[in-house]
């Protein structure tokens, strides 16, 4: 009895293994993938790595706060840097992932800080923004990636607040009425787990 | 140049996710630039949104957006190399430097009075941007920040409650702590401080001063 749980942990550990190889080669492809186009300028190599990241990149546009047709344009304006930015790509510093999702983000920053430039001339009531996303997300929690998973709930939300919705640590405090120190608390023992578990398991 | 005092992992994740406010950021950026330990930090970070935009649920763009782009791709031109960094050669850093320029001693300094002077950056939205001027021996009055407050020495150096700050070093405080930085040597120290709030000055001389500070 005792040996057939422990093969069946054995099998559970072994397919996790797989679980985590097959994801590092999808990392590793994508990268691959873009180290190549900055050499080739290879419009299908280009069309292969829009048909995987440009949906994603506009899902998360979205996520920022963005209307449907600003994200499509940002998203645009986002791709078109990766082709004119892929020679600046080093893989051995990013993968292909991260390093898209800096241009994106960048390119929500630069258009948010237009817009609010000009909301503070002319404050409008909204609808409450923090309810927009609400219920969403269950169904982000079982897509993310393993170590991100394995962290506690209160710090994987506090995460996906930062990073999916774009809201400063103050506006975290506010919306999950806990202090400011606590945010800021929760964010670091998330950071200081995730680099240890990628500590062992590099990105690259 | 030798760095001692680093950013908060929870503003380096507010600096990836995109939340920092716009002087923020910039100081952060201006920090990276010097500070090898903080840039891998934020290799950390930033691969924290890049594992989620793979996870995330993708949305498909309209037909013919790939077609569009691919009719543009010839037509423009790739960034140039210039972006890869140089070493920082001036006493401000570069992503700095573009708005205040590379000389400190020619920027447009308001005194304030009690031997500080500042240099407002003006960048708009939320906070402050500013850089300050404080002479030897002049302490800055006691203060709390009603949020966060991040500080980046270009010149010279301070000490606080929280320890000595030279150039390069940053001070990244929040609401938890009231400080007084003292110039500690004969140079005068300049830096640039970024904030999300208005600073809280406490004591009589905190609030005589508030007004010409503003911040």
């Amino acid at each position: 009895m005792v040996k057939k749980e422990e093969s069946e942990e054995a099998g559970v550990n072994a397919a996790a293994a797989l679980v985590e190889d097959k994801k590092k080669q999808i990392r590793d492809e994508w990268s691959a993938c873009l180290t190549s186009l900055a050499e080739t300028r290879d419009k299908l190599e280009f069309s292969r790595l829009y048909e995987y990241f440009a949906p994603r990149v506009k899902a998360y546009i979205i996520r920022f706060g963005m209307s449907p047709a600003a994200a499509e344009e940002l998203t645009q304006e986002s791709m078109l840097s990766v082709w004119r930015k892929a020679h600046l790509y080093n893989r051995s510093k990013a993968s292909a992932s991260t390093w898209i999702f800096t241009l994106a983000r960048n390119q929500c920053i630069d258009r948010l800080r237009r817009e609010k430039a000009v909301e503070y001339e002319l404050p409008e009531e909204e609808a409450d923004p923090d309810q927009r996303h609400y219920g969403e997300h269950a169904v982000l929690e079982q897509r993310m990636e393993d170590a991100i998973a394995k962290l506690p709930e209160a710090q994987a939300q506090v995460l996906y607040l930062s990073y999916y919705e774009g809201k400063s640590h103050s506006e975290i405090a506010e919306q999950l009425g806990i202090p400011l120190g606590s945010v800021k608390s929760r964010l670091r023992l998330a950071f200081s787990k995730l680099k240890a578990h990628w500590g062992e398991n590099s990105e690259n | 140049m030798k760095i001692s005092h680093h950013f908060d992992d929870a503003t380096l994740i507010a600096y990836s996710s995109g939340t920092l406010t716009k002087g923020m950021a910039l100081l952060v950026e201006s920090h990276l630039e010097m500070c090898e330990h903080c840039m891998e930090q934020v290799q950390t970070s930033n691969r924290i949104g890049g594992d989620l935009l793979r996870q995330i649920e993708p949305l498909p763009m309209k037909s013919g957006s790939l077609d569009q782009l691919l009719g543009m791709l010839d037509s423009v031109e790739t960034e140039s190399l210039s972006e890869i960094a140089a070493p920082v050669t001036s006493e401000v850093p570069r992503s700095l430097a573009h708005y205040i320029g590379d000389d400190l001693d020619k920027i447009e300094w308001k005194t304030m009075g009690l031997g500080v002077q500042q240099y407002d950056l003006k960048l708009g939205g939320i906070g402050a941007a500013r850089l300050l001027r404080i002479q030897p021996g002049v302490s800055v009055p006691h203060h709390t920040h009603t949020a966060n407050e991040l500080t980046l020495i270009l010149r010279g150096s301070y000490v606080d409650e929280l320890g000595r700050f030279q150039v390069g070093d940053v001070a990244d405080l929040d609401d938890q702590l009231e400080h007084q930085p003292i110039v500690d040597t004969q140079q005068e120290c300049i830096c640039f401080i970024a904030t999300d709030a208005p600073l809280k000055f406490s004591g009589i001389v905190g609030k005589l001063v508030q007004p010409f500070i503003g911040l």
